[in-house]
């Protein structure tokens, strides 16, 4: 975790997703991940077509294939889990490589494997786009309640505060002669973690009052919201995607 | 499993009961807004922006329990029950979800409902009502807030996880039959880990915030602050 790592996933560029506003990619994101969920999992031609917009999207964003396939390692528990199911499955037993294997366990195991994939694809997409500064300027043009965007937006502000603040007494540690090497950390870090958390807070109220004087009311001012408000033209250019998307997940579950 | 009981992602339960859990999940939300906006003043909104920030850097942690890939991460729902209440505190770990499944995909986004039914509800309530009344029962000393922060983190991490096999037993993608019982153990038994080490760290937190800024334990507001010997201000003068 290094300076500016709330930017960590976003890739600076200036496609035309990138252009699009916040809130559009938010709603575009969301629709689709709920077709993708609610395409039956026999529909195996379905998933392919979800896999093309995808792929579609990330190269009209300029997203390199090796950087999404890295970070989608995340899911991996659940890749786990899902090899699990087959065996553990209940009902009807097939034969699969010679091992005895659940029917609804492998297609529950599909399930998740490409169900999960495609949900993490379109958020390291959205993340790859967008700062997460406009993200919270999309929740707030969504009428996301102020109360939530404002604990989401001083939690990415002190993110920073408390990342600053732990290297801060990881130094002091350093330079009073201690040695945290990989397990000795540990006892370091559990005496130390109310400390960290003291020193943020004494470091984030100072933020907070100061934002205060400076005439903050709990939102963002309209100056550093930058572009305007989604256009109509700019929702029916981010509507395609979760557009094609419903249209598959509707004929699959017509199909099946 | 990693993140089972923690981020539930796309696929794992079927949709009718993810969208079941997602309606509860706003309604509750909705409650906590409502109630919240009357306890967020300006001691709370940097203390509830500090909360979620640690539930974030601290979930990124994770810590392995057996060799066999089995591991998981701390929650945080009694930690921010203890610092900012059960309104604000439930909303934290919600704020904190969201943005973790917009961004990284940690937890689908189609299933949210149920993660913030399991963490940010049932595991901030159970800590929240174990606070209350171990607070009223055990000694008003620095030993009776360590013990009381130690127990509710341990039971809320144990109550959302039993809350992820709830709903798998409801929608599971696969019926395990007779496997739901084990699979319910191996979960308990994993939290009941992940609950110790979550115990020691919210008791360490609350124990060094109480002791020098008792003002800004949300659990200690109504009652005199804890006794305890004068400790230097941590960090020193600045």
């Amino acid at each position: 975790m290094g300076a500016g790592h709330t930017e960590l996933l976003y890739h600076r560029s200036d496609s035309p997703v990138h252009r699009l506003p916040p809130e559009v990619k938010i709603a575009a994101m969301v629709a689709f991940t709920l077709a993708v969920v609610a395409t039956p999992r026999e529909a195996l031609w379905a998933f392919g077509g979800y896999a093309v917009l995808v792929v579609a999207v990330a190269a009209v964003a300029r997203v390199r294939p090796g950087w999404l396939l890295r970070r989608s390692l995340i899911e991996l528990p659940f890749v786990l889990f899902a090899f699990a199911l087959p065996f553990l499955g209940a009902g009807e037993r097939t034969e699969f490589l010679g091992l005895s294997v659940s029917v609804d366990g492998l297609y529950g195991a599909w399930n998740i494997l490409a169900k999960g994939t495609l949900g993490v694809l379109a958020s390291l997409l959205l993340a790859a786009t967008t700062t997460t500064r406009d993200l919270i300027i999309g929740l707030d043009r969504l009428r996301c309640p102020q109360l939530l965007t404002q604990i989401a937006a001083f939690m990415l502000r002190y993110l920073e505060v408390l990342v600053g603040e732990a290297r801060r007494m990881r130094v002091a540690r350093l330079s009073r002669g201690d040695d945290p090497r990989f397990m000795w950390q540990l006892r370091g870090f559990a005496t130390g973690v109310g400390a960290l958390f003291l020193r943020a807070y004494e470091r984030g109220e100072r933020v907070y009052l100061a934002m205060l004087s400076r005439g903050y009311t709990g939102r963002m001012p309209q100056v550093w919201q930058g572009a305007q408000a989604a256009t109509v033209g700019q929702w029916l250019a981010a509507s395609t995607v979760p557009a094609v998307a419903a249209g598959v997940a509707a004929t699959a579950l017509v199909l099946s | 499993m990693e993140h089972l009981a923690m981020h539930i992602s796309n696929g794992i339960i079927n949709g009718p009961v993810a969208a079941i859990f997602a309606v509860i999940a706003l309604a509750a939300m909705a409650l906590c807004v409502q109630r919240g906006r009357q306890h967020l003043d300006d001691r709370l909104a940097p203390m509830a922006g500090l909360v979620a920030a640690f539930i974030f850097a601290v979930q990124m942690i994770n810590f392995p329990i057996f060799t066999a890939g089995v591991s998981g991460h701390l929650l945080g729902g009694a930690l921010a029950a203890l610092l900012v209440g059960p309104w604000v505190g439930a909303l934290c770990v919600a704020v904190v979800l969201t943005v973790q499944a917009l961004v990284f995909g940690d937890g689908g986004v189609a299933m949210l409902g149920l993660n913030i039914t399991n963490l940010a509800i049932i595991g901030t309530a159970a800590a929240y009502l174990l606070i209350v009344a171990l607070l009223r029962v055990l000694p008003r000393t620095p030993a009776g807030l360590a013990v009381t922060a130690f127990v509710s983190a341990l039971v809320s991490v144990v109550a959302a996880a039993l809350g992820f096999v709830l709903q798998y037993k409801l929608g599971g993608a696969v019926d395990l039959g007779a496997n739901i019982t084990g699979l319910a153990g191996t979960i308990a038994g994993t939290h009941l880990l992940i609950g110790v080490g979550e115990g020691l760290i919210t008791a360490m937190t609350v124990l060094t915030v109480a002791k020098t800024r008792p003002d800004l334990v949300y659990a200690l507001r109504a009652r005199r602050p804890v006794a305890s010997s004068p400790v230097p201000a941590v960090g020193g003068a600045r």
